[in-house]
């Protein structure tokens, strides 16, 4: 028993790290988010906030955006993973390495060179990377965030039961009902968490749409940014409350289809 | 079965292409001097003496990493202990925890950052007499604030897997609590406390939101705002193009990923083969054990 004690506090930095650095802070957020600049209880940021047409509006915009991208991420790498995990194609972890490897390079450098490139590209077509601000934004969501669903969706690929597709077509299933009968459900926890990898830091993401719409479009952590920098402690807050409260519904509602944790922090 | 190899092959080489043409990009025209790249104005090794006398990309790279390297050890050390204590918890302990630990897994960066930032500005209105307590340590909460969860959930599979009575054995064999932790508890897990180092360290290399966020005066930065080369070059690239000293600096960087990346694999391919020789043996033994 004694022992036990000793062993339990070592758990006493790593609880007192949470809750002074991540509980504590959320409670600030909605203190902050219903107060004002003296700490008087009010509805200002509330009413602001779902009064603003502008306001709603980037927040509709950032949520179409995330799908879109989740969308396109997903047609790309499940395909992809796919064969990767095939041992029939390929049999070389190497290959599967290389396509997490940009992660591992400086983003803010690499949006950069994007919008570099992209200025290169559009200017041979006769336009600006100022004129078409979606899809500069779009081009750099794509590749910034293939690299985050690759893994998750790997990794199940890697898991899936051979004789289960197998056994579907003896069965009679023609090529597409075995891909939506028995590929997509053994993949679900896959797809699950890797749109989750990309829908939510999509639309609080700053650098890739400040950076390669020049400003023009605007999305969730562009107006919590802006927020920060006009030091309006209280708009923010709010924002970030509506973030946080995103973020829950999101995970509540893919809750039962989540894969284990290991498996998301397996994915970094 | 051929055609379809071919399809294959061209498909993922394709998307390998897409993701890494802006990293080549600004590699083939580190090796010209010209201001743009897309310019080519002659091979040209200048740029690469050009990045180590550029003083201000030196000062954020050595910010960078000092951060990094601080942020990567202190979270691990924070994670790594709270894994082992959270694991000799009551059930309802442990769950209360792992869920709060579950919260900045989830959450965006810009709500951590936003929240941390927040709480800092209160604490220096109220108890600071208005004085703003942004600094390097505010900013290296915030990497440990991004790092530690990640951690926590790297090393506890790791501890799950630990034979439970090992830890006691030592006691019993007469190892004080320290020592059993220190010679027979590290050693089992060390391969998730890397794993969680490796992480974190990337994870403070990479990040921008949160340090622009928390960044204070301090480090190699002197009495101006610590820059880190994700903030410079965000504010770089807000003015114009890539600067082309940090084409120069892309190359290296990717030269050292690509040595990492190349070289991890290889020991885990030489490690899959070794498993594949052995497997039958091992599988067999551990049948036998569980038995």
């Amino acid at each position: 028993m004694r022992y036990k004690i000793a062993r339990q506090s070592l758990a006493l930095p790593f609880t007192l790290f949470l809750v002074l650095f991540v509980l504590i802070p959320i409670f600030f957020i909605v203190y902050y988010a219903f107060t004002d600049s003296n700490g008087n209880f009010t509805w200002q940021a509330f009413s602001s906030f779902f009064t603003s047409t502008t306001k709603l509006n980037v927040l509709l915009v950032s949520i179409l955006i995330g799908i879109f991208n989740t969308v396109i991420c997903l047609l790309i790498s499940f395909p992809l993973s796919y064969i990767l995990a095939n041992p029939k194609y390929n049999k070389n972890y190497v290959l599967v390495m290389f396509f997490v490897m940009p992660m591992w390079i400086n983003f803010v450098l690499r949006t950069g060179a994007l919008r570099d490139l992209l200025s290169v590209f559009l200017g041979w077509c006769g336009t600006t990377t100022g004129e078409h601000p979606l899809f500069c934004t779009m081009v750099g969501m794509v590749i910034n965030y293939i690299p985050f669903t690759v893994l998750p969706l790997y990794s199940t690929m890697l898991k899936l039961d051979h004789s289960q597709i197998e056994a579907a077509q003896d069965l009679g299933c023609n090529g597409i009902q075995t891909f939506t009968r028995s590929i997509i459900p053994q993949a679900m926890p896959g797809i699950i968490s890797a749109s989750m990898m990309v829908f939510m830091p999509t639309i609080s993401s700053y650098v890739i749409s400040d950076t390669l719409s020049e400003g023009q479009i605007m999305l969730f952590g562009n107006s919590i940014y802006l927020s920060f920098s006009n030091s309006d402690w209280n708009g923010g807050s709010f924002m970030s409350l509506i973030m946080l409260l995103i973020i829950f519904v999101v995970m509540l509602g893919t809750r039962k289809f989540q894969g284990n944790d290991e498996e998301r922090s397996a994915a970094w | 079965m051929v055609v379809k190899k071919i399809f294959a092959y061209t498909y993922i080489y394709l998307v390998l292409l897409f993701l890494y043409l802006p990293v080549f990009y600004l590699i083939v025209f580190s090796f010209t001097d010209s201001s743009f790249a897309g310019q080519w104005s002659g091979f040209s090794l200048e740029l690469y003496p050009r990045l180590f006398q550029d003083k201000e990309i030196m000062v954020a790279l050595g910010n960078t990493l000092i951060i990094a390297a601080l942020s990567s050890l202190l979270s691990t050390l924070i994670g790594t202990l709270g894994a082992i204590g959270i694991f000799y918890c009551k059930k309802g302990v442990r769950h209360f925890l792992e869920n709060i630990n579950q919260i900045n897994v989830v959450n965006a960066e810009i709500v951590i950052a936003m929240s941390l930032t927040v709480m800092f500005v209160f604490v220096g209105q109220k108890f600071f007499g208005g004085n703003s307590i942004f600094s390097f340590w505010t900013l290296l909460i915030g990497h440990c604030c991004l790092s530690v969860p990640f951690v926590y959930l790297n090393v506890k599979p790791k501890i799950q897997q630990m034979d439970p009575a090992l830890y006691e054995a030592a006691l019993d064999l007469g190892s004080t609590p320290n020592q059993a932790i220190h010679k027979v508890i590290i050693p089992q897990i060390i391969p998730g406390i890397m794993a969680a180092l490796l992480l974190s360290f990337t994870l403070s290399l990479d990040d921008f939101i949160v340090t622009a966020f928390t960044r204070g005066s301090g480090l190699l930065s002197g009495g101006a705002q610590i820059e880190t080369l994700s903030t410079l070059v965000q504010s770089k690239i807000k003015k114009g193009a890539v600067p082309p000293e940090l084409r120069a600096l892309t190359t290296i960087i990717f030269l050292i990923v690509l040595t990492i990346v190349i070289a991890y694999s290889i020991r885990v391919n030489i490690k899959a083969k070794g498993q594949k020789k052995l497997g039958k043996s091992h599988a067999d033994k551990r049948l036998s054990f569980n038995a």
